[in-house]
């Protein structure tokens, strides 16, 4: 069925979909429609769920952590200060290994305060053992929700996932939005099952301490249960296009790479704007791409240095700066195409930080500078260069 | 007819940790599981039993077991409690056991949120008065006068400066189904409660006293002893809260001499006479205070 929705709510259907059994959210904007939509759905019993109004972020995740570890399928929702106030939550999810799904509203991150779209919030928090999923638009929204429960609790998996949306520019924009039915979403999504719960036929004892002599293992096989989302999350997606029709690619979206002498990366709803740019430009004849970055843990290295393997020169787009240093997908990406052997100039734009608006002509710049084919790391907007 | 020394269950839910020797703790969440028997999780924070109990691969609890969060005890079995109930399964008691820093410090927060949804969980407080796990500093149930690492007794400053906070009345004041206050020394009385709360639908809350003889420098042996004579000498209340009423459960004749208690305890040796009389003075205030508002019946026994 076709609906009129925005990225808050597609992402509400996808969790009323996913028969999610406890949710736990705390109100922060621009998150809080997501949470509204479901307490609705719960209250006109199109949603069989436990709603549980809890005090702070950190309680929220705390009680999606309970649900989770006594076999239940759990969600939570937060944004910006919120999501750092949970930060203890984040990193006993993933090391307990409990598959819980968040969505993240991007917001900025006080001071100065500030209520709109930026991702440093959950990229500041890259290292939690979390998935990390961008999503561009309100379909893939919906979508996202769908089936980040399959990957988190597949059992190679068994890791928690944020799915990310733009505050405002994606979670409070309405689009024409395809909301399956439920009998498709049941085929896509088996029951929670899980042996890493406390159980009353087989008594567990769970989130126990380890030392040193044990502890490095357990992070391993943390680490494992990351790596192992890469081939789940293919798997996920080849089983959507079947039920569905609807295709997604993997970690990273390739527009017009194949060929592409200029690629920019990017992940979230700028996405959009920056694909428009490209079949502008490509009017040209210029021989410009896109790269969107779907997900960033897993991280893409084999994806980026495969897109990138024949171009000029590159750039990174993104609402983050790690300071002292550099925004840190720009990090991630050269580390990416270092390990790849790959020596092309790849420059940082850092832009709409707290929300500032990107205007096509400012891409349309960041591709223009591209053929200089030098290095460095720009602030958009403030005339300011870092190193 | 209640749980007593006879009927109680023989199995062993806490067994095989390396709690201090004397650990009133321990002995507190011994005898809770015992009356809440196998089909209850457990929930503790980070503290002295979850440190004793959880450490891989020697896990002690023969029940189903997790640590929580530090802040998070009320929080993470707010969503146990709703994760098994979501699945159908209705027949568990779901327990907490935080110290008093887990309580009335950091947990405090996460543990008035679940009162204020009346979650049916049980949360039980053993309160050995600082934090002793990390080594024996102030928590905001630390006594009057107390030396801990963080209230040194020197010169200038003698202990802990500040009045215990009053927990069981915080609580209360969330008109909460079920508050109760017991004392490792009388356990007849603290197994009632656990079992009385445990046929109360929402939510429960008892602070019970737990000696630490190595924060509270008494020999291992004197545990119980000392616990008992905290509620005969008046620093310590046995109370329960109910149907919006306060009621006394104990009413020591005459009080036996603070001075006698607060001596025997390196943690106080230093208090001057001074000190003692506002100890003294406090506890006779407290004492006006309950005698007011709670009801004793003198015919009922602990």
């Amino acid at each position: 069925m076709r609906k009129f929705l925005s990225g808050n709510e597609a992402f509400a259907e996808g969790i009323r979909l996913a028969r999610v059994q406890v949710i736990s959210a705390y109100p922060i904007t621009p998150q809080t429609i997501v949470v509204e939509r479901l307490s609705e759905m719960v209250e006109d019993k199109s949603l069989n769920s436990q709603f549980i109004h809890v005090e702070s972020e950190h309680s929220a995740l705390s009680c999606a952590i309970g649900a989770s570890a006594v076999g239940a399928r759990a969600f939570t929702a937060t944004s910006s200060q919120g999501l750092l106030y949970m930060a203890e939550c984040l990193v006993y999810a993933s090391g307990g290994r409990f598959p819980i799904v968040m969505m993240n509203a991007n917001r900025s991150t006080a001071l100065p305060w500030n209520i709109y779209g930026d991702q440093r919030d959950s990229l500041s928090l890259l290292d939690c053992g979390w998935i990390q999923a961008y999503a561009e638009n309100a379909q893939e929204a919906l979508d996202l929700a769908l089936m980040s429960y399959y990957i988190s609790e597949h059992k190679d998996v068994s890791t928690p996932f944020m799915a990310n949306l733009d505050g405002f520019v994606l979670t409070h924009t309405y689009e024409v939005v395809d909301v399956p039915t439920a009998e498709q979403a049941d085929e896509l999504l088996p029951k929670f099952e899980t042996e890493n719960k406390l159980d009353f036929s087989n008594p567990k004892n769970l989130a126990f301490s380890a030392g040193p002599e044990y502890n490095a293992l357990f992070k391993y096989k943390e680490h494992l249960g990351m790596l192992a989302a890469v081939d789940v999350i293919k798997e996920a997606e080849l089983k959507f296009k079947k039920i569905f029709g609807r295709e997604y690619t993997g970690l990273v979206e390739n527009y017009k790479t194949d060929d592409a002498e200029y690629i920019l990366i990017t992940l979230g709803s700028i996405a959009g704007l920056v694909r428009e740019t490209v079949d502008k430009l490509r009017e040209n004849g210029d021989k410009v791409g896109l790269l969107r970055l779907r997900y960033i843990r897993p991280f893409p290295n084999d994806e980026i240095a495969k897109a990138l393997n024949n171009a000029k020169a590159a750039a990174v787009l993104e609402k983050d700066i790690s300071f002292g240093n550099e925004g840190t997908v720009y990090t991630n990406v050269n580390s990416a195409l270092k390990k790849a052997g790959l020596t092309l100039p790849v420059s940082d734009y850092i832009g709409g930080l707290g929300g500032q608006d990107i205007a096509q002509t400012e891409i349309e710049r960041i591709f223009s500078e591209m053929k200089v084919e030098t290095q460095k790391t720009e602030f958009i907007g403030t005339g300011g260069e870092g190193i | 007819m209640s749980i007593t020394a006879k009927t109680l269950d023989e199995n062993e839910y806490f067994y095989g940790h390396k709690a201090c020797a004397g650990c009133g703790g321990s002995l507190a969440v011994r005898i809770a599981l015992k009356v809440l028997g196998e089909r209850t999780v457990a929930v503790l924070p980070a503290g002295c039993m979850s440190a004793v109990g959880f450490n891989f691969p020697q896990l002690c609890f023969s029940n189903n077991a997790i640590i929580s969060t530090f802040a998070g005890t009320a929080s993470m079995l707010t969503g146990i409690e709703a994760g098994l109930r979501a699945q159908g399964i209705t027949d568990f008691q779901a327990v907490g056991f935080a110290g008093d820093g887990g309580t009335a410090d950091i947990g405090l927060q996460a543990l008035s949120g679940a009162i204020d949804r009346n979650d049916d969980i049980l949360y039980i407080c053993y309160d050995n008065e600082a934090y002793m796990n990390t080594g024996i500093q102030k928590s905001s149930l630390t006594p009057f006068g107390a030396r801990t690492t963080t209230t040194p007794a020197g010169k200038n400053i003698r202990g802990n400066l500040r009045p215990k906070k009053n927990m069981f009345e915080i609580v209360a004041a969330h008109d909460i189904p079920y508050a109760a206050t017991a004392n490792v020394g009388f356990l007849q009385d603290f197994m009632r409660k656990v079992e009385k709360a445990s046929k109360i639908k929402g939510t429960k809350f008892i602070h019970i006293i737990a000696p630490c003889p190595t924060g509270w420098g008494i020999p291992s042996d004197e545990t119980v002893e000392i616990a008992k004579e905290i509620v005969n000498c008046g620093l310590w209340v046995l109370a329960e809260y109910e149907n919006g009423e306060y009621k006394l459960n104990y009413r020591p004749k005459n009080f036996s001499n603070p001075a006698d208690y607060l001596k025997k305890q390196s943690r106080f040796r230093h208090l001057t006479d001074e000190d003692i009389q506002t100890i003294i003075t406090s506890r006779d205030i407290k004492w006006g205070y309950i005698d007011k508002n709670y009801k004793f019946n003198q015919e009922e026994k602990l």
